[in-house]
């Protein structure tokens, strides 16, 4: 790479060729605004349309502004990136854009956390010159997410995730001009698209356009039933990132803290999602390895490999992408699902409440929980083993409104029968996690020997699709692995096309896996904080006193009162599920 | 031998042949062969003569006389008359508009005069869906020469040093996209004929491409020669049947000729050319978008760099060039770089065809050298202002050039000439204006196109169009306030400041040209809510004449709103608040009491 001198503000520096005036300029401490652009810098995403045109600068030579994050720079270029020219520019488009968003900021979910309010704050905009007509949309409300796109500024970054990361391909730009706004093809609503409900575009809106479904209202109704029993689970991946929601450094781990805060809420019992965690490995691995030896003896009729299918936006994905291949995946149900089918049931009847008058309630980092909570088969008689999904962000909202901050809260421990939970539920949070954890518990029982060393290294990291071999005394297994479903489809159509050879592979919808997920607090682009919560949950599984899910008391109780053992009949009556082909079930509404 | 002695070429181009010219054709050789001149005499479908406002167009040939408005029914007098007994047919000439004198051919007709034709070359004179007619014009014969003599940087030098400049609107050196093109190495490169052709009224590419197509393939294979491409695309809007039919079997004929395909010439080289059809989205002329919507994706500019000739159709290297650039290829390789340098200005090299539209007597199409002044353009190849009425203002590049007044007249029209004076070349559209057109609405019409026009990816030109048009249609509602002007110069400036691409970057030039040039007109619209010209409604005023009202209440009953009162045989009186404008009264009374101020 050559070197390249140039001019910022008077400012001379060298930069490498290809930098953009956005990265120089950020080189030698200027900040200058930007709207639509992101950059996620370890999952190699730069989302670079040029078309808010705030970060515009003035370039010598040049007739009109340049937007500065997708202007290269060249060999002595003199830029200059606050003249009054550029200000009154900046100021004059920020007010344009203001211009065509409501003014619904006190009501609006992102009020307090909006790039585009922090921006108009920022430029000083204190009054808008150029009002008119303001686009209005149809509302679309589907379990996970909702899409108002009055607010829409046409970033277009979830289009990038949508397209580009995750593959789905739902949401793109629709009309021209004033009206042009991203929608799914012919303004369908996003229950009919192939939409995954991962998330990801709502994680990166810097508007109140896309939003999760808030479901903190129906539990708050709940709550305050005095004939409802309500209880609430919570997944690995929300200790690790709510404190961030309250200042607290990404990767503190708030588990005591929040368990305390759900108590305080009125939860009659908090629960972990962990142990449903530690549920799912005994399930899958049973299933894992009665498919691998069947399949090491010949048998013709075993696929492997087997897939994981704890995340419910990988599960939608493969519905509607690849249905041929359904037969793959592991039949077992996510935790969360697992968790409610227990609860309404195992739990239940233990707490001496009919399932109608239990409650339970989830909190999980991830949109596609709630769409998966709505699911036809998970109910009883129309009653759902979930009732409500919450994210992450709701969570921390509803603490906001009630007791303010977790900061000075005790530290407590979950409630006996479903609160006990290993190491290896925990790193479910994490990608590589999920199979981490089978390996723990699959080696013991297929070797007879204990694992000495539980951490499977090869297993972990954030490169997008990884291969590792595991070595169960002799038999190499090859497991893949792949975080995020443009990742996914790669190893998918690696797969089909007999290109690669795996016994095993996990795959999450979300960058990172869990702690990315679409409804955890927002990271602004900055890929520091998924890292530092990667490595909480993996201080947490450390800390754990047990690390196989096998050793789990609870759950060896579980089977010893109830289900008898791993994949009985009322194991699979319970924990496991089946998939559809929804390639049908795109359709378009005449 | 052929025993053809005269050649009858009707107009086959879009505007007449949807003013009956195919029939008038079919009469024609039906009365031919009814006289038992079929051999002797031929009627040949041309394309455009450009002389659209006169249409249908029959020319004969080898006298060039040139009749005007010619209806099926007058093939017989034509045949009976002209082609028998010698005699012209008076009725049907063209009659000059200041002489009021009929014209006896199209060598001293006003219109001609001035014009030299080197992209419509053909246009006019050959049946375009017939390659032997191209070719006995030299069509391929640049092709062949380029081929046999040359090595693709020769021909790059000679466009280079013709001094030919782009002739869609951004003026970009021909040559130098060439060369740029032929640099960047890959395994495939591709030429791109941009005939997205969209501005409101112009027709200069569909002309080129429904007379003379080949003059257009030829080009592209000349091109793809120079970068080593060995395919060529034309993007031509699917509004454009006519040409698409042409092109098609101009394709398929260069193609059984040997002159388009593998291996032409025997010289190795092969190029084939495919069409693609846009929507009709205006911003798919920007070369960006035209090949996202190549490639099927949704047609938005992106930004450049990378330019098209670094990473374009899917990816790779592409030459885009417009329609009338390609034209003016073959007859610079066969008549050299001299001579079309010899045209022209300093900076701007050849010729330049233009769409005359608005109050102007000669509306069609022209070709003229560049250099000539917009008052040769206006006065003498078109005629003048229409019904004697004053010249008010030109807007010349389409709907997103500016509005050139009578200071302007005397400028020789050039690429940088217009752009100093506030306008652009744009694509050639030149719409005149009369004393009776209001400047704010005009801007406000143009605005209005460009506001449905932008793809609406940049926020200033999804939103600050609209906001321009929102303010402009106030004034016109008599509702502005200086402040609005204000405003309007610094949003039009910031939208050409921030803006994406070329549409977003010129669409403030009406706005910006009329405020600058007629801003007592902006002013008495806000201030005194007068429209000089009488065309906003919303501020005329319709007041009784008391005088002259006979309190006859024919107009109190046509009123819709009842905003007229006044005693029988009383003078009336109309209430403004209440008053729509609609012209009822101004209608009904017999009296002339009414009038509009």
């Amino acid at each position: 790479m050559s070197l390249i001198n140039i001019k910022i503000n008077g400012k001379e520096l060298q930069v490498e060729e290809g930098t953009t005036i956005l990265q120089a300029a950020k080189k030698v401490g200027i900040e200058i605004p930007t709207l639509c652009y992101m950059n996620l810098h370890d999952l190699n995403i730069e989302h670079n349309p040029g078309g808010c045109r705030i970060c515009v600068v003035e370039v010598e030579g040049r007739r009109n502004l340049a937007p500065s994050c997708v202007t290269k720079v060249w060999e002595g270029m003199s830029v200059k990136t606050h003249t009054m020219r550029v200000l009154n520019a900046r100021r004059t488009v920020m007010e344009l854009i203001l211009s065509d968003h409501p003014f619904e900021c006190l009501t609006c979910a992102k009020n307090g956390n909006c790039d585009l309010q922090k921006l108009a704050q920022d430029l000083g905009v204190r009054e808008i010159h150029y009002q008119g007509e303001q686009s209005t949309y149809k509302e679309d409300k589907s379990p996970a997410i909702i899409r108002d796109m009055d607010k829409c500024i046409m970033c277009r970054r979830c289009e990038t995730m949508c397209n580009d990361v995750q593959t789905c391909g739902v949401l793109s730009g629709i009309n021209r001009g004033f009206t042009a706004v991203v929608a799914p093809a012919f303004e369908q609503d996003l229950i009919k698209s192939p939409c995954t409900f991962c998330g990801q575009c709502v994680a990166v809106c810097p508007t109140g356009a896309l939003t999760e479904r808030d479901y903190t209202n129906r539990v708050i109704r709940a709550l305050a039933d005095p004939t409802k029993t309500v209880i609430v689970q919570t997944a690995p991946a929300v200790r690790v990132a709510l404190g961030e929601e309250f200042g607290l450094p990404a990767g503190t781990i708030v588990t005591g803290k929040m368990v305390a805060a759900l108590r305080r809420l009125g939860f009659d019992k908090v629960y972990d999602t962990d142990f449903a965690a530690d549920l799912t490995i005994m399930e899958e691995g049973t299933e894992f390895l009665d498919r691998l030896s069947r399949y090491l003896n010949g048998d013709k009729n075993v696929k492997l490999p087997i897939l994981t299918s704890c995340c419910p936006g990988w599960v939608n994905f493969f519905e509607y992408n690849f249905p041929d291949m359904r037969d793959i995946p592991s039949t077992a149900k996510s935790p969360q699902q697992m968790f409610g089918a227990i609860a309404k049931t195992y739990l239940a009847e233990k707490l001496g409440v009919k399932r109608e008058n239990l409650v339970v309630v989830s909190v999980m980092p991830c949109l596609a929980k709630k769409y998966e909570a709505e699911r036809e088969e998970f109910r009883v008689d129309g009653n759902p083993d979930v009732d409500f999904s919450i994210s992450t962000r709701e969570l921390a909202h509803l603490i906001k409104q009630t007791i303010g901050d977790i900061k000075d809260l005790p530290d407590e421990d979950f409630d006996k029968l479903m609160g006990e939970s290993t190491g290896a539920g925990v790193i479910f949070g994490n990608t590589g996690g999920v199979i981490e954890a089978a390996c723990r518990t699959a080696y013991e029982i297929y070797t007879g020997k204990t694992l000495e060393k539980v951490e499977f290294h090869q297993l972990r990291g954030f490169e997008s699709v990884r291969s590792a071999v595991v070595d169960f005394d002799g038999l190499k297994l090859n497991i893949g692995i792949a975080h995020g479903l443009g990742n996914a489809r790669k190893l998918l159509e690696c797969i089909r096309n007999g290109e690669c050879e795996f016994h095993a592979i996990e795959i999450m919808a979300c960058p990172g896996g869990c702690i990315g997920g679409g409804g955890q607090p927002l990271h602004h682009g900055n890929t520091e904080i998924l890292k530092a919560r990667a490595a909480a949950i993996y201080k947490e599984d450390e800390g754990k006193a047990l690390r196989k899910s096998h050793e789990n008391p609870e759950i060896i109780k579980l089977y010893e009162e109830f289900l008898g053992k791993p994949s009985s009949e009322k194991a699979h009556h319970l924990l496991h599920t089946k998939y559809f082909d929804k390639k049908k079930r795109i359709y378009i509404e005449k | 031998m052929s025993t053809v002695k005269m050649h009858l070429l009707v107009c086959g181009g879009t505007g007449c042949v949807s003013s009956y010219s195919p029939q008038v054709a079919e009469s024609l050789i039906k009365e031919l062969e009814a006289h038992g001149l079929q051999d002797e005499c031929k009627v040949v479908k041309t394309g455009c003569f450009g002389f659209c406002e006169q249409g249908p167009i029959v020319k004969v040939i080898p006298d060039n006389t040139f009749y005007t408005k010619v209806a099926p029914e007058d093939a017989k007098e034509i045949i009976e008359e002209h082609i028998i007994k010698g005699r012209k047919v008076d009725r049907l000439l063209y009659t000059d508009p200041k002489k009021q004198e009929h014209v006896p051919d199209s060598k001293h007709m006003e219109f001609y005069k001035k014009q030299i034709r080197i992209a419509l070359r053909n246009c006019g004179f050959i049946d375009p869906e017939n390659i032997e007619e191209a070719i006995a014009r030299d069509a391929y014969s640049a092709l062949g020469k380029c081929l046999t003599e040359l090595t693709p940087q020769e021909v790059i030098d000679i466009i280079k040093k013709s001094g030919l400049r782009g002739r869609g609107g951004g003026g970009f050196p021909t040559g130098i996209k060439w060369e740029i093109a032929a640099k960047n190495a890959s395994d495939q490169k591709y030429v791109v004929c941009n005939a997205d052709e969209g501005d409101p009224g112009a027709f200069m590419d569909r002309s080129v491409l429904e007379g003379d197509p080949h003059s257009v393939l030829e080009a592209m294979a000349i091109c793809g020669y120079c970068i080593g491409a060995n395919k060529g695309l034309i993007y031509i809007r699917a509004e454009y049947p006519l040409a698409i039919k042409r092109l098609k079997i101009a394709i398929k004929q260069a193609m059984e000729y040997g002159v388009l395909g593998d291996d032409i010439f025997g010289t190795g080289f092969s190029f084939h050319i495919e069409l693609r059809y846009g929507a009709g989205a205006f911003v798919c002329g920007e070369e960006t978008a035209l090949i996202h919507s190549m490639e099927g994706q949704r047609g938005e500019p992106t930004v450049k760099p990378p330019f098209p000739a670094e990473a374009g159709y899917l990816g790779k290297p592409t030459n885009v060039n417009n329609v009338e650039t390609f034209a003016n290829v073959p007859p610079i390789i066969l008549k050299g770089a001299e001579w079309f340098s010899s045209i022209g200005t300093e900076r701007s090299k050849g010729t330049k065809v233009f769409a005359l539209a608005g109050k102007i007597n000669n509306v069609g199409l022209i070709e003229v050298p560049m250099g000539i002044t917009l008052r040769e353009v206006i006065f003498e190849i078109g005629g003048g202002i229409k019904n004697g009425k004053k010249f008010k203002a030109v807007q010349t590049g389409g709907p997103s050039g500016g509005c050139l007044t009578e200071t302007h007249l005397d400028t020789p029209i050039d690429f940088d000439n217009l752009l100093a004076a506030g306008s652009m070349m744009g694509s050639g559209g030149m719409i005149v204006m009369d004393e009776d057109d209001c400047m704010v609405s005009i801007a406000k019409f143009f605005l209005e196109f460009t506001v449905e026009e932008s793809c609406g990816k940049c926020s200033p030109c999804r939103i600050g169009n609209k906001r321009l048009y929102e303010i402009l249609d106030k004034i016109t509602q008599g509702k502005g306030t200086m402040e609005d002007l204000e405003l309007l110069r610094n949003l039009s400036e910031v939208i050409k400041d921030t803006s994406l691409c070329g549409l977003g970057q010129s669409s403030p030039n009406p706005v910006l040209s009329t405020l600058t040039n007629f801003w007592d007109e902006y002013v008495e619209h806000v201030t005194e809510k007068k429209c000089r010209a009488g065309q906003c409604t919303a501020l005329k005023k319709y007041i009784i004449d008391e005088e002259a009202c006979v309190g006859c209440t024919a107009c109190a009953r046509a009123c819709p709103v009842n905003a007229i009162s006044g005693e029988r045989k009383m003078p009336h009186n109309i209430n403004q608040d209440i008053c729509i404008k609609c012209g009822a009264c101004y209608e009904k009374c017999k009296f002339n009491a009414i009038f509009i101020k």
